[in-house]
């Protein structure tokens, strides 16, 4: 591990780069993937002990993780190994700490989960063997994680203290640490070995390039007031920062050499009264609807479309409450919006050429998060305050299935592992 | 009569009933916890448990629940707290084994 030492006083004029010697220790953490005359049997060995657990685990040989996912249980630090296919959880994996608000990101070959605890905890579980294999307390309060393009290093963002720590996701040494001197959000993978993230006091957007042998800082001023939560897509170009200090959102194209923050939906708000925000919304990667973005509004009953080529607002349509998450399914002809306390018995449905919600259901008590199956033909959602998760075929609507779980907030299946910003 | 009425229409309302605690403490455990984290120790929020609201009464902060706190993200909960609960929740904040 290389501590990178703190280089950005909170006045500092713009810095380029850091200085970690030892960058990165690939020799050894890295010999697994260096093709020496060791290296056959050391794969030999590994394939036996994968085999082996895989045949403990399951009871029944190898085990496919392609439609396996983990389910947060936040009151418990549990985790539930559940299987799309099988609509059913498999297996339960304990001893996370306190999991509220936290997320996964998974491993190149979905085999392992990188868990993100609020209370600071980066845990590394196996999804194969159901248990934990690695984990670290690296921070006092963090929000929330990304893996690189590569799969080898995970970055975690923040609150206390304020900034992003990035691990190797072999061993979760820590590789290196970029203090801030503010609370970090909206933390994503763009390509490259690359993360963005933004900075609630600072009003800011950082991207960390840890594609060389030392971490290179592009500091993005001017996002605006407290930015708290961001969305890449899917392509890692058009970064997306929600803001709870003005009437607007920030854009920038990562694709330009320096980008510049561009206000989407200025004004969207404007004389309208402020509504309270008892839950603040979630901006994700698969707000991308056909051509346009939905976004849930703050403050308002909205959901926002916005052209995603020109970044003009395209549309508003009026829902139940104040929204959490606004998802497009993965096909884009669908959005799927849960709400805020106290709303959050709800799901409305919106169709995107329409923009009218098409169908409302209330699953039940504390709907916390959606997830999709990767193509789009069932949906999962997290019922809180139920104790269960609740599968929903999204043509008919009709209900599949459900799952019981303990205070279940996030669902995360595997095939997140394939794509960029989730 | 009217004024019976009243008293009696009054008295079956739930403002008029003991607060609920369990649905109470829930509540500040899962929905303020949602920004002040479920241990409460903070988030986007501060840490809200006894130790940090040392400069607090009872009274002024079953306010700042009811009225929140403008320009930062925290609500104002009289839309869906009565004084009675905002007033219970203070306690338990403030009587709370810090944790």
């Amino acid at each position: 591990m290389t501590r990178i030492t703190r280089l950005f006083g909170g006045a500092a004029p713009v810095a380029q780069s850091a200085t970690p010697p030892e960058y990165f220790p690939q020799e050894e953490t890295r010999a697994g993937r260096l093709h020496g005359p060791n290296t056959h049997l050391r794969h030999l060995l590994g394939a036996v002990v994968f085999v082996i657990c895989g045949a403990l685990a399951s009871g029944a040989g190898a085990q496919a993780t392609g439609d396996l996912g983990l389910v947060v249980e936040r009151a418990s630090g549990s985790l539930l190994v559940v299987d799309q296919s099988e609509r059913a959880r498999i297996g339960r994996i304990e001893g996370l700490g306190d999991l509220s608000h936290a997320s996964i990101v998974y491993s190149p070959d979905a085999r392992f989960g990188f868990v993100f605890g609020r209370d600071g905890g980066l845990t590394k579980v196996d999804i194969i063997a159901q248990e934990i294999v690695g984990r670290v307390m690296q921070a006092g309060n963090s929000i929330g994680g990304a893996i690189s393009d590569d799969g080898r290093y995970v970055a975690v963002s923040n609150y206390e203290p304020g900034g992003v720590r990035v691990f190797d996701a072999d061993t979760l040494d820590m590789v290196a640490d970029i203090p801030t001197g503010s609370k970090a959000i909206g933390l994503v993978d763009i390509p490259g070995t690359r993360f963005v993230f933004s900075l609630w006091d600072a009003g800011e957007t950082w991207i960390a390039d840890l594609s060389g042998d030392r971490p290179e800082i592009t500091r993005i001023t001017g996002m605006g007031t407290n930015p708290y939560d961001a969305l890449v897509t899917g392509d890692g170009r058009t970064y997306i920062a929600g803001l709870f200090g003005e009437d607007h959102l920030s854009a920038l194209d990562l694709w330009q050499d320096d980008p510049k923050p561009r206000a989407v939906l200025p004004g969207y708000a404007k004389g309208r009264e402020g509504l309270p925000v008892y839950k603040m919304p979630h901006l994700e990667g698969w707000a991308l609807a056909g051509h346009e973005f939905a976004l849930p509004a703050l403050g308002q009953h909205e959901v926002l479309w916005v052209d995603a080529r020109s970044l003009a607002e395209s549309g508003r349509t009026a829902v139940h409450g104040q929204p959490v998450f606004a998802i497009a399914r993965p096909d884009g002809r669908h959005v799927w919006v849960n709400f805020a306390h106290p709303r959050n018995d709800t799901i409305q449905v919106i169709d995107s050429l329409s923009k009218q919600v098409i169908h409302e259901f209330k699953p039940g008590p504390g709907v916390l998060h959606m997830e999709f199956t990767p193509r789009g033909r069932e949906v999962w959602l997290s019922v809180r305050d139920a104790g269960k998760v609740m599968i929903y075929d999204t043509q008919s609507f009709e209900k599949l299935g459900e799952i019981e779980a303990d205070s279940p907030s996030g669902i995360f299946f595997t095939a997140r592992a394939h794509k960029t910003g989730l | 009569m009217n004024r019976a009425l009243v008293i009696l229409a009054l008295a079956a309302a739930p403002a008029w009933a003991e607060p609920d605690a369990a649905a109470l403490e829930r509540l500040v455990l899962q929905d303020c916890g949602s920004c002040h984290g479920l241990t409460l120790k903070g988030g986007l929020g501060p840490d809200i448990r006894s130790g940090a609201l040392g400069h607090y009464d009872s009274d002024s902060l079953a306010r700042v629940i009811l009225d929140g706190i403008p320009g930062t993200p925290m609500p104002p909960w009289h839309p869906l707290l009565s004084e009675a609960e905002a007033r219970w929740i203070a306690v338990y904040l403030l009587e709370r084994d810090p944790g």
